[in-house]
């Protein structure tokens, strides 16, 4: 079974932002749209899902912070509360001021870390992966969108061309 | 043009009265020497009271049975008495004095913070927030009438009205070596001269500042505009000089012995985030009676940011310099916070709560810091949080452990909540809420996040 997608290409990032409404508005389902530099507002006009990585990462600093004070609590407080200078080691909360730069730091780290991992394996990129790109143009200075082909082949060239595609290749899928 | 509703009006009026009212009970209500005595006795006989129940006490009935045999000590004691008396005295005397002296510089020090923001943008050349740039010149309009409140209670203080600065009163000066070694810097004149310079440099730029804003609307060029931004860049120059000796000068020479480095920045952050939040509330109010329909949520989300951001710029400030004090303990600067640990625990940790935990949590989702019910409430909880933030610099210093929220207290805050409510709103009603002559106006009203 062959799976045939349309790949327009545009040379201008408004004209892009056009094509892409006009494409939703005339049903087609948009696969996937290559750009060499983000462009603003895309992901509205393709209407995609809001990402969800920023409460990934705050529940990722809840973790942090736990480790940090569960790390230091045992260590300093419960393991061998030694005399250090002064400091009160009797419980976590009478030198906790001491700890703070610690569970702050903790917090970010891993606020950070983690939600940067979970990006890489959201995008699926990893070192020596193959990489995706169906015309190196698009990391450069072009825009393609590609489009699944339902339906008569000849009506959706004719209506990319209108969209003002520089270039509209029909492509067999495997 | 705005219109002040008549309604707002009315009910900045009543806050004033009442103000005045709850002012006026605090000073009536001061104890004189025989009362102080009778309130102290009652409390000494509760401790008595208490004494019987609690062994660890024994030691002390055992002292006081102790010293009925030795005539000296019986004078030493009730010299100590007199002392104790004639200080606890002073800080009922001080109460009144200290919960104007609160709220004023309160109010008066977050227009200052509103001012610097403004001047801010101006200098920045922000392309979101001209549009609020009326609002912002509205509630600066408080500062002239708040900084003379606050320039006469200074000059009540230099002759002596009240106690609230220990190093205005020269037999206590006579008596410590360190306000003596400090009167170079800490004497009544010199105090006064800076305060005129301070205030005065603030209004002066906000005068100008005003005037070539109202004067771009109908100008054929940009030159008002050029010149305010002049003026902003040359006003933040100064005023980050004049509020860090205003810091000292206005709130930490209360406890003449204790200094600290970060005091000044402290206190900006602490009024500074108050400015933005009142920026945020009343533009928000203006919006919901339709006067600022250009205003949309991208506009409410930035203040939010702010909000936020310098809520955690004032934590960060004010744990740096607990933490510093509390690590190092040396003991003439760490009595500052023991003291306000022992006797201001709720005050004292429940603005954190108030000023960090909640924002934080609160303002941290994006989706809310556009929702206008969200900003209102958290902007309400950082102001009060501010307010005892001051309260807590002030008091502790002034009153000591007699404090309590109470007439003066709630009716200060009454009084120049009115008075600002009122100046505000008739400030804004004197030139037109939309600044058109600003040429960043065009980027601003389509500004969107």
């Amino acid at each position: 079974m062959t799976n045939k997608v349309i790949h327009a290409i545009y040379n201008d990032d408004d004209v892009l932002m056009d094509a892409v409404k006009q494409t939703r508005a005339a049903h087609h389902h948009i696969e996937e749209v290559y750009t060499p530099f983000p462009v603003h507002g895309l992901d509205k006009a393709m209407g995609l899902a809001p990402t969800r990585i920023a409460i990934a990462s705050f529940l990722y600093g809840l973790v942090g912070l736990s480790v940090a004070t569960a790390m230091m609590r045992f260590i300093m407080i419960v393991d061998w509360p030694q005399d250090i200078g002064g400091k009160p080691s009797f419980s976590y909360i009478d030198n906790m001021p001491a700890f703070v730069p610690i569970m702050f730091e903790m917090t970010v780290f891993f606020a950070a870390h983690l939600m940067v991992i979970t990006f890489y394996m959201r995008s699926k990129l990893w070192p020596f992966k193959k990489a995706e790109n169906p015309d190196v143009r698009t990391t450069d200075d072009h825009f393609l969108m590609e489009v699944g082909v339902h339906g008569n082949e000849e009506d959706m060239v004719s209506f990319f061309k209108s969209t003002g595609a520089v270039e509209v290749k029909v492509i067999e899928k495997h | 043009m705005y219109t002040f509703s008549s309604k707002l009006k009315t009910f900045s009026l009543i806050l004033m009265v009442l103000g005045i009212i709850g002012i006026g009970i605090g000073f009536v209500s001061v104890p004189n020497k025989e009362e102080v005595k009778e309130m102290m006795e009652n409390a000494h006989g509760d401790h008595h009271g208490q004494a019987n129940s609690h062994e660890s006490h024994a030691t002390h009935e055992v002292a006081s049975g102790h010293h009925d045999t030795h005539q000296s000590e019986v004078n030493h004691k009730e010299e100590g008495h007199d002392a104790h008396l004639e200080h606890v005295l002073h800080q009922q005397q001080n109460k009144p004095w200290s919960a104007f002296y609160v709220a004023c510089i309160f109010f008066m020090l977050l227009t200052v913070g509103v001012l610097a923001f403004y001047a801010i943008q101006q200098a920045a050349q922000a392309g979101w927030s001209p549009i609020l740039f009326r609002v912002m010149e509205g509630i600066t309009g408080y500062l002239l009438p708040g900084s003379v409140i606050f320039f006469v209670f200074l000059v009540l203080s230099g002759f002596h009205m009240n106690h609230l600065f220990v190093w205005m009163d020269e037999t206590e000066v006579a008596k410590d070596h360190l306000l003596q070694a400090k009167s170079g810097y800490l004497n009544v004149p010199f105090f006064l001269i800076r305060a005129v310079v301070f205030l005065g440099g603030w209004n002066l730029y906000r005068y100008f500042s005003r005037r070539n804003s109202i004067a771009q609307d109908d100008a054929t060029d940009v030159s008002f505009y050029k010149k305010n931004f002049k003026l902003a860049a040359a006003f933040l120059v100064f005023f980050i000089v004049s509020e860090s000796i205003m810091s000292w000068d206005w709130i930490m020479s209360v406890d003449p012995h204790w200094y600290s480095t970060l005091f000044g920045w402290y206190v900006f952050a602490s009024f500074f985030v108050s400015g933005i939040t009142v920026i945020a509330l009343i533009t928000l109010y203006l919006k919901s009676k339709g006067y600022l329909e250009q205003v949309n949520t991208s506009h409410i989300h930035d203040l939010a940011k702010f909000m936020f951001g310098i809520s955690i710029f004032w934590t960060y400030l004010w744990f740096s310099q607990f933490m510093l004090i509390w690590y190092s303990d040396i003991p003439e600067e760490v009595t500052y916070f023991v003291f306000r640990i022992e006797n201001y625990k709720l005050p004292f940790f429940g603005m954190l709560v108030m000023n960090f935990v909640f924002p934080v949590l609160i303002l941290i989702n994006t989706d809310f810091k556009r929702l206008s019910w969200i900003i209102t409430m958290a902007g309400i909880v950082i102001l009060f949080g501010h307010y005892i933030d001051f309260y807590n610099m002030i008091m502790p210093a002034t009153v000591g452990d007699q404090w309590f929220i109470g007439w003066a207290e709630l009716g200060s805050i009454a009084f120049f909540l009115g008075l600002f409510i009122f100046v505000v709103f008739t400030t804004l009603t004197k030139a037109s809420l939309f600044a058109k002559g600003n040429p960043l106006m065009e980027e601003s009203k389509h500004f969107h996040y």
